[in-house]
């Protein structure tokens, strides 16, 4: 069944489209002299200024791993991110944990675990999809480099990043 | 033989006006429309280019130089599949028209004795609308070389919509130059300077009060010619509301899509510099050109003790009304494009030949009928 | 299936989910549900093992129609079947034998009510390992806890701790905490590789998968145990912990490293070989496969890898391009012929280039050629005593009564200096008696060879080969069974597949176009090599087609053909 819409009819005024122009003309000069009078601030100059203390809880920026308490790293290396990752940004090498090792119950951990942040697109599914809650998304977002390599965080520098994470479910704990 | 100083001195003015004015205010303009544009839409616009390697920021008023920079240093491609003669005429064809007007335009009265214009010329209009109408063959060819669908397009749009607003161009104009009697125009100004301007009669013999009644009635046909002749403007420099021949949702950039570098920014210049042109010729011809209102300059003369010549303060204080006056127009157009959205081409063509057309012919009568009952002739 | 003979007399009536099929006689009902496409989860059940029916994972709701009293009339059904009375307790589907009429299903509510409390009870003391589990995306218990288990678990108190990552072999780890006692791998030990060194100790919950004290789980078959452990308790050392199996592309192939030609899966992720496993092939080797034989892979990832082609200039190899080495390669061998040029090629090359070799000695008229016969010790299993994959293919197409006889005619030609040029393929020839003294007096040496071995070093031109997984081909096994190789991966660098090399050489040397596509070298053998008459690349199959008839027999399969008739084992 077709809807008809019935075409509105216009006044003269309307037709002749002057009115209207105006109209127009002088909402854009409002938010001009709005502006100019500073009466209404809207952008923020970056990097003088920084929104960085508002940003909420659930704000998304570069992925990163943690340790726990313990400082143990909490990834086991099961490669559920590099899988779910959209982008691919991330690889993985695992290892076994040497014998001998404070946490050798724990087997598996990365032996390499390389984040690409220019394939990055801080989707979140890496946390999501992890069952250690070894990745978190993190706050920073200006993740800046001048060459290729250097925007591939290795292991090292996302431990960095991420920190130690307190208060996390202890899966590894005396009764496992 | 010719004398030097009759080489030279338009030479100086050619130089002055080209490089020191038109160009600086082409480059300023695209400025002026990143900023307004911002500024109505409640951003900032670009606001920090200023002396380099200093923190002095001077409000973004270096961004042209480092824009014109950039066009200058990035690469100019000129893609295979283009006919290369037409490809690299077509943004010269453009610019050069653009400028070529500016000669009859009179920037102010006289400074040391010498007319404000370059060429002092008795057909001023008709050689505007002569030349100006040679700036659609740069957009004709860009289109037509590029080899490319979407240039080929915008081509044609453009075209065709040029020659229709020409139309109501030269009739709507036709009215005032019934009023003045007069295609010179510097001898206009001189006559909106002494007699009111065409959109402000009040004072010297256009005002009422001194008999003025023809100004008066003939105000109305000169609104009318106003309005048509500036949307047609519009229509002639291919901005907003008024630009589908570069419309990017519909055809990326029109007729030049192919373009880079310098090539693409010749193009960019060329219809800011016939926007500024455009302005200068409303100004001239509707708001008395480099004349201060109200009989000022007649005031001003006195207080000069009514010499030969025109002093060369008063010189500087025309040439600066006349640029005051451009420029306002010049943000009256950023205003309108930022302010109107993009209208359908069945709607251009037909406020071009059903409305505006018909308006500007009709105009031509009432103004010939007000000028024949209201003007006893000598 | 356990029945050979398929007349209509041995075939019953089973009802299957309401429908009606017909199987033979002494089907177990497992097997007749697959047949319906109605799937009975199970753990303990594998069709090439007894049935001990310990999971209980396969209980199914089983009926069978009543005995009427004498004179009475059964009723029937709308089809004409009698109407079948549901028993209130389940059956496992694994271990009965369908009868006549018999109703199973395997969706009631029963059924399903049955599974989910299996599925309760296998997880209660199953560790949350998934993470760290080299057997996660692959493992039954995951699969079935998402189809048939319950979600949560119920189980409040402690998980009973057992053995983790126990050393029960030089190839396999053990964790107990994950094993669901299906038993799988201790009868493989003991019924089909006679080593029965696995067994569970003590009891209830504490009931747990341990290796004899004294022994280890060391046989040359023990990967088996991990390919049929359904879940992550047996892993293999060679593959833990190197890639998650969902990353993995598995590839249909052969392994060559004996001349038995057992079926695979080779498991690859971008270029690099994690695994490879058996593919069941009744006619070659049932569903198992020697662990010696899942290494061969290894061997692709040598160090020495050659990547380029190479020209001796001097006593230096210099890198080069293709279209100069192989036109290096032709000039060189052409300038010698009849008895100057000999051609040493390799059993184990496939059967296209093997074709390819014959097609470029005719054109160069090499006057001997020959393949290297490379044995060792076979087992009464699978492994085969000739090392080689397909010395049945060199025997047909290059035409060679006794392979490897005619390597002391080119010693001896050598040695006069009668034979001037030698072309060698996939071959180290000082290790198989050839000495560098020999090898310095010939005049031109060529070699395709994926290794840069001693051999590579003394020849003049070195063409870089491909391994078995990175190679299209075909091969003879040693029952006179034709299969296909597939490839799993690129081969390293620059080099190529050897029938390419080969085909170019051809081309360089005759100066005719050849054809291009491994399908079309089959093509031209198939009209040139009597055997492969009437076949084509791709009717090969996956599971191979007998060409030749070898009087060979593979021992394991046929003391599974004897389980199979004793009625233990389905087959």
């Amino acid at each position: 069944m077709p809807i008809v819409v019935k075409r509105p009819r216009l006044t003269l005024a309307e037709k002749c489209y002057f009115p209207a122009l105006m109209k127009g003309l002088r909402i854009t000069l409002g938010h001009a002299i709005r502006i100019l009078q500073r009466k209404k601030k809207v952008t923020m100059q970056y990097p003088e200024v920084k929104w960085d203390d508002n940003l909420p809880e659930h704000y998304r920026g570069a992925p990163a791993l943690v340790t726990d308490e313990h400082d143990r790293e909490r990834c086991v290396s099961c490669q559920l991110c590099e899988f779910i990752c959209p982008p691919r940004a991330i690889k993985i090498v695992p290892e076994e944990i040497p014998p001998g090792d404070e946490w050798q119950k724990v087997e598996k951990r990365p032996e390499s675990f390389d984040i690409d942040m220019l394939r990055c697109i801080y989707c979140g599914m890496c946390q999501e999809v992890c069952p250690e809650q070894a990745i978190f998304l993190r706050k920073d977002y200006a993740i800046t480099g001048v060459s290729r390599e250097e925007m591939i965080h290795d292991k090292q520098k996302l431990y960095e990043i991420g920190g130690k994470r307190e208060g996390l479910i202890n899966k590894w704990n005396k009764l496992k | 033989m010719i004398e030097l100083s009759e080489l030279l001195v338009p030479a100086i003015k050619i130089v002055v006006l080209v490089f020191a004015v038109i160009l600086p205010m082409v480059a300023y303009s695209v400025w002026a429309e990143r900023r307004v544009s911002a500024i109505i839409q409640d951003r900032v616009g670009p606001n920090r280019v200023g002396i380099p390697f200093t923190k002095i920021g001077l409000a973004g008023l270096g961004q042209p130089i480092s824009d014109g920079i950039k066009f200058l240093l990035k690469e100019d491609f000129t893609p295979g599949h283009v006919n290369k003669l037409y490809f690299w005429l077509a943004p010269a064809l453009t610019m050069v028209p653009a400028i070529l007007t500016c000669a009859v335009l009179p920037f102010g009265s006289e400074l040391f004795g010498e007319k404000m214009v370059v060429a002092d010329l008795n057909v001023g209009p008709l050689f505007i609308f002569a030349i100006a109408s040679l700036s659609v063959y740069g957009i004709v060819l860009a289109g037509w070389s590029s080899n490319s669908k979407y240039p080929f397009l915008g081509g044609i749009r453009s075209s065709s919509q040029m020659i229709s607003y020409e139309i109501s161009l030269g009739l709507s104009l036709v009215p005032v130059l019934l009023i003045f009697g007069e295609l010179n125009l510097s001898a206009i100004v001189e006559e909106q300077s002494e007699n009111g301007w065409l959109l402000l009669p009040l004072w010297g013999e256009g005002a009422i009060w001194n008999g003025g009644w023809d100004r008066f009635f003939l105000f109305f046909p000169s609104l009318l010619a106003f309005i048509i002749f500036t949307t047609s403007i519009f229509a002639e420099t291919n901005r907003l509301p008024f630009d589908l021949p570069e419309c990017e949702t519909e055809l990326v950039a029109g007729y030049h899509t192919e373009y880079s570098s310098m090539k693409f920014a010749l193009f960019f210049l060329g219809e800011y510099a016939a926007m500024i042109i455009g302005s200068g010729l409303i100004v001239t011809l509707f708001l008395g050109g480099w004349s201060l209102p109200f009989g000022c300059d007649a005031a001003l003369m006195q207080m000069a003790g009514n010499p030969e010549q025109v002093p060369w303060w008063l010189g500087l204080i025309h040439i600066s009304t006349f640029l005051v006056k451009v420029v306002g127009f010049i943000i009256f157009f950023i205003w309108v494009r930022w302010t109107l959205p993009r209208f359908r081409y069945d709607q251009l063509m037909k406020l071009g030949w059903i409305v505006f057309f018909e308006l500007a012919l009709l105009n031509i009568f009432i103004t010939a009928g007000i000028i024949f009952l209201t003007r006893s002739p000598d | 299936m356990a029945v050979s003979k398929k007349s209509s007399e041995d075939l019953v009536n089973v009802q299957v989910d309401g429908h009606w099929i017909r199987v033979p006689k002494g089907t177990r009902m497992i097997e007749a549900c697959k047949q319906a496409a109605a799937e009975v989860p199970h753990y303990c059940y594998h069709p090439k093992l007894t049935s001990p029916g310990n999971c209980r994972m396969c209980l199914v709701e089983m009926g069978m129609p009543p005995r009427p009293t004498p004179g009475e009339e059964a009723e029937l059904d709308a089809e004409g079947h009698a109407k079948i009375n549901w028993m209130p307790r389940p059956v496992i589907a694994c271990a009965n034998t369908v009868a006549e009429g018999m109703g199973i299903r395997t969706q009631s509510l029963l059924a399903k009510e049955c599974r989910q409390g299996v599925m309760e009870f296998l997880l209660i003391n199953h560790p949350l390992d998934c993470p760290i589990c080299d057997q996660a995306g692959e493992c039954t218990l995951q699969e079935y806890s998402v189809e048939h288990g319950n979600g949560q678990s119920r189980f409040l108190e402690s998980k009973v701790k057992k053995p983790k990552n126990v050393d029960i072999g030089p190839r396999i780890r053990l964790d107990d905490e994950r094993c669901v006692l299906c038993s799988r791998c201790v009868r493989f030990s003991k019924e089909v590789v006679d080593d029965d060194v696995l067994g569970f100790v003590d009891r209830g919950s504490h009931n747990t998968l341990a290796v004899h004290p004294d022994r280890k789980l060391e046989n040359n078959y023990s990967l088996n145990t991990v390919d049929i452990c359904p879940v992550g308790a047996l892993t293999s050392n060679d593959f833990r912990f190197k890639m998650r199996v969902w990353f993995m592309r598995e590839t249909k192939s052969l392994c060559t490293g004996c001349a038995r030609g057992c079926n695979t899966l080779i498991g690859s992720r971008e270029g690099k070989i994690y695994r490879q496993g058996p593919r069941e092939n009744n006619k070659v080797n049932s569903a198992w496969m020697c662990d010696s034989g899942r290494m061969e892979y290894h061997r692709l990832e040598d160090p020495a890898r050659l990547t380029d082609p190479m020209i001796k200039r001097g006593r230096t190899h210099n890198v080069v391009d293709w279209t100069e080495a192989i036109c290096r390669a032709a000039k060189d061998l052409s300038r010698f012929k009849g008895d100057e040029l000999a051609i040493i090629a390799s059993g184990g090359m496939t059967n296209e280039e093997l074709y390819l070799t014959r097609t470029l000695a005719e054109s160069l008229e090499a006057g001997v050629v020959d393949v290297v016969k490379r044995s060792g010790s076979g087992d009464d299993y699978l492994s085969h005593s000739d090392k080689n994959p397909n010395v049945n293919g060199a025997r047909k197409i290059l035409k060679l009564r006794s392979p490897g006889s005619r390597l002391k005619l080119i010693h001896a030609g050598i040695a006069e200096g009668k034979i001037k040029a030698l072309l060698v393929l996939g071959e180290d020839l000082l290790d198989i008696g050839f000495s560098e003294e020999e090898l310095g007096g010939l005049k031109c040496m060529v070699l395709v060879h994926m290794i840069a071995n001693p051999t590579a070093k003394m020849s003049t031109v070195v063409l870089p080969g491909a391994g078995y997984a990175e190679k299209r081909g075909s091969m003879i096994n040693a029952t006179g069974r034709l299969q296909r190789l597939n490839k799993a991966i690129d081969s390293p660098g620059l080099s190529r597949e050897d029938w390419e090399i080969l085909q170019g050489l051809n081309r360089a040397v005759d100066g005719k176009d050849e054809v291009t596509e491994l399908v079309d070298v089959f093509g031209e053998m198939t009209s040139a090599v009597s055997i492969f008459k009437g076949l084509s690349f791709a009717g090969i199959g996956d599971l191979g087609v007998d060409v030749m008839d070898t009087g060979e027999s593979v021992p394991l399969l046929e003391r599974e053909a004897k389980r199979v008739r004793d009625g233990l084992i389905v087959g």
